[in-house]
């Protein structure tokens, strides 16, 4: 036991003290953040540009619609008449608004157009259709002789409330949360196993080829060994991603900080009236409530107990049989042929858990969240949406028969392996080493 | 005499190759035994079952009269014939490190360490990584690592390759003083006059079995053939070349000396001894040179195995 906790200590240390580690565990939530920091100040910039419309209104029911705001500025050239407007917007504005006059607003609506040098942005045009059904909505309600106000009066904002048969209160809030969550966790284990999966394979290879292994297990028992190194490297790699998560939530806090509530609205391209801002306040208002109602409701205990052991379970399994991969060849280049069977699982149940998300429980889903070497992944990402109790306890128990399994025999390859030089084994000559 | 370690009658087959057929050695206490055998014969994976790297299929092992168990490891000093220490790893860290494992408190193992490193003059590669240093100089290291925890038994396989003659001689001075002090000690080499230097005992080991073992004097003695190098003044070399021949046989003449000396080797027949053959020559000539050819361990490997093919 004292010499499983030299290893681990070693391989941990081994691992944290190499300059790659510390640039990635550094470097990554940085380079993120910028990435984050960059987008934002691009956005920023690109909408810091001025576009300037310039609108011929023949039917001269417009000229109060178009208001100038940070981003837009129209300029009235109806006097221009449409050939002299055309002419002036070709050498100074982005684009000339073209309205016609029409006694009829259905046949005006349809003979309005845009010209401009280049395609219009999207979110310009549709900005632009917006005023102009607004407008014309309200002219054709005056026209009716109906009451504005009354008509504001009957609109309403429905939110269907959603609910299973026993009591629980969903919402469609509520389904992206789940998806968020499960989705989270499963690439969470998905990243972390390719990760110091392949991290524990270097290592083993390592040994191997400084030809240290003969001492080493002149002193200590090879599943010592496996063991202390597969626990180094998930130890190592549990700190890299608490540091992540820890300076990435620092820095995110500090960047908006910074940039202030303005990131949130930069990103906001729709033009903002107040009965828009008002709306968006209130259902964000009540979204609040439900996220918050949501996140209650959900199966934390469960999520986080059964995070740790498909996380535990997954990482051993696959990690036991990247070190018997380590241990069967000479150099990392000759690892190609056993990685494919081990990558199709893991990148099966990330496809598999997507789809999952949408159709938790079909059978599918309950065929690959019990199949141990992708349940990890998947079952993960149904727990969220509520799994029945005895589909967890027999996917945990296979996860467990299957770590044992194959443990053992990752064990019995590694033992062979870390001895043998020279050819590439075939999977003929792996099974052969079981038996020896 | 006690033995330190007894290997009796292993068997050790990998799938349908056999590796080790039987074989049985016994290392006596406070010697140098000489593991000798051409590439493949088995003394590696003989050496890794001292080792308990791998398990043998059927048979015992003693060491110091006791069953080899787990607790043995740090009765054991392991120097393989494949070397090599963690790389990015610094010298002192790596060395206290495989201390450690073989069961060496951290203080205890610092103290020794340092003496080692001392005794060779290596103390300011303590901070450096195995890769800043030469294949001589992690070799060095890799002696210290294996010898550090004074360790009853030593196993060394191949010592003297990758270091240059000054360091060779170092390592073997070493390794013939750590017999004096007491450590029995495995020596598995190719250079025979190695082990015609150091060793007290030898096991040759050919295709799996054990051909031959004992002490190194005795198979010697074993292996003699009866041939005597002899050295006559004579005026007619030519004349006494041909009376000698008419009573024994000659295998070759040695030289054609340029001086008045001939030199013969005569192989005497079962019923002929050294006085008969001494006391013709005397009649003849004057002795000059009289030697009996003992074998060297060379010649023993190569007839041994030759005979057992």
């Amino acid at each position: 036991m004292n010499k499983l906790k030299l290893i681990i200590k070693r391989e941990f240390y081994a691992k944290v003290k190499n300059k790659s580690f510390i640039v990635m565990t550094v470097l990554s939530p940085l380079l993120m953040v910028g990435l984050f920091a960059l987008i934002i100040f691009l956005n920023e910039k690109n909408s810091e540009e001025v576009r300037t419309i310039a609108f011929v209104d023949e039917s001269h029911e417009f000229s109060t619609t178009f208001t100038d705001s940070n981003t837009t500025k129209y300029i009235d050239l109806t006097a221009l008449g449409i050939e002299g407007a055309k002419d002036k917007a070709k050498e100074f504005y982005y684009g000339l608004l073209y309205i016609p006059k029409s006694d009829s607003l259905s046949v005006l609506s349809k003979g309005i157009s845009f010209y401009s040098k280049d395609v219009p942005s999207l979110n310009l045009l549709s900005s632009i259709e917006n005023k102009l059904e607004k407008k014309i909505r309200n002219l054709k309600i005056e026209q009716l002789h109906i009451d504005v106000s009354k008509i504001k009066a009957t609109e309403t904002v429905v939110n269907i409330a959603t609910e299973n048969f026993i009591g629980e209160k969903s919402s469609k809030i509520g389904s992206v949360l789940r998806m968020a969550a499960g989705g989270g966790f499963g690439y969470l284990i998905f990243m972390f196993i390719i990760i110091y999966g392949t991290s524990v394979m270097r290592s083993v290879i390592e040994e191997k080829t400084s030809r240290i292994i003969e001492i080493i297990i002149s002193s200590v028992k090879p599943f010592e060994l496996m063991l202390g190194k597969i626990t180094g490297n998930a130890l190592a790699g549990i700190l890299q991603f608490i540091i992540w998560m820890i300076s990435a939530g620092l820095l995110l806090y500090v960047i908006t900080y910074i940039f202030g509530p303005e990131v949130a609205q930069s990103s906001n391209t729709m033009p903002i009236t107040p009965d828009v801002v008002q709306q968006v306040q209130e259902t964000t208002g009540n979204n609040l409530q439900l996220v918050l109602q949501e996140i209650k409701n959900l199966p934390i205990l469960t999520m986080f107990f059964s995070f740790i052991i498909y996380f535990l379970g997954g990482y051993l399994i696959y990690s036991s049989i990247y070190a018997a991969i380590g241990a069967a060849v000479d150099s990392e280049t000759d690892t190609q042929q056993f990685m494919m069977p081990v990558l199709m699982p893991l990148m099966i149940a990330i496809y598999v858990g997507f789809s999952v998300i949408e159709n938790p429980h079909g059978p599918i889903a309950l065929g690959f969240s019990l199949f141990p070497l992708t349940s990890p992944i998947v079952m993960l990402m149904r727990i969220p949406f509520g799994v029945p109790w005895w589909q967890i306890v027999v996917s945990m128990l296979l996860l467990v028969i299957t770590f044992i399994a194959i443990v053992w025999f990752a064990a019995k390859i590694y033992r062979v392996g870390i001895l043998m030089y020279g050819k590439k084994p075939t999977y003929k000559e792996l099974y052969k080493w079981l038996k020896y | 005499m006690k033995n330190i370690l007894t290997v009796e009658n292993v068997y050790k087959n990998y799938g349908s190759f056999t590796a080790l057929n039987n074989v049985s050695i016994a290392v006596p206490e406070g010697s140098i035994f000489g593991l000798l055998g051409p590439n493949g014969a088995g003394k590696t994976s003989l050496i890794r079952i001292i080792n308990q790297i791998t398990l043998p299929d059927s048979g015992h092992i003693f060491l110091d009269g006791e069953k080899l168990k787990q607790n043995h490891i740090k009765d054991i000093g392991y120097l393989p014939e494949e070397r090599g220490l963690y790389k990015s790893m610094k010298v002192g860290e790596q060395a206290l490190y495989l201390a450690q494992l073989k069961g060496m408190s951290k203080i205890e193992a610092k103290k020794k360490l340092l003496y080692w490193f001392d005794k060779f003059e290596i103390r300011d590669w303590w901070n450096k990584k195995i890769q800043e240093l030469s294949k001589g100089m992690a070799q060095k290291v890799q002696f210290i690592v294996t010898v550090m925890h004074e360790p009853k038994l030593l196993i060394f396989d191949e010592p003297f390759s990758g270091f240059d003659p000054i360091n060779a001689n170092l390592i073997k001075d070493e390794i013939l003083k750590l017999r004096d002090d007491g450590a029995s000690i495995i020596f598995s080499t190719h250079r025979m006059e190695s082990v015609e230097e150091m060793c007290d005992y030898i096991a040759l080991i050919n295709k799996s079995n054990k051909i031959l073992d004992g002490k190194l004097s005795d198979i010697k003695h074993q292996f003699k053939e009866n041939k005597f190098e002899v050295g006559l003044l004579s005026t007619n070399k030519e004349d006494l070349y041909n009376q000698i021949k008419s009573k024994f046989s000659i295998e070759n003449s040695v030289s054609n000396s340029f001086n008045a000396d001939l030199r013969v080797l005569v192989s005497l027949k079962e019923h002929e001894t050294s006085t008969d053959l001494i006391r013709f020559l005397n009649s003849k000539a004057q002795i000059t040179h009289f030697t009996e050819i003992i074998p060297s361990a060379n010649d023993i490997f190569l007839k041994a195995v030759a005979t057992n093919e």
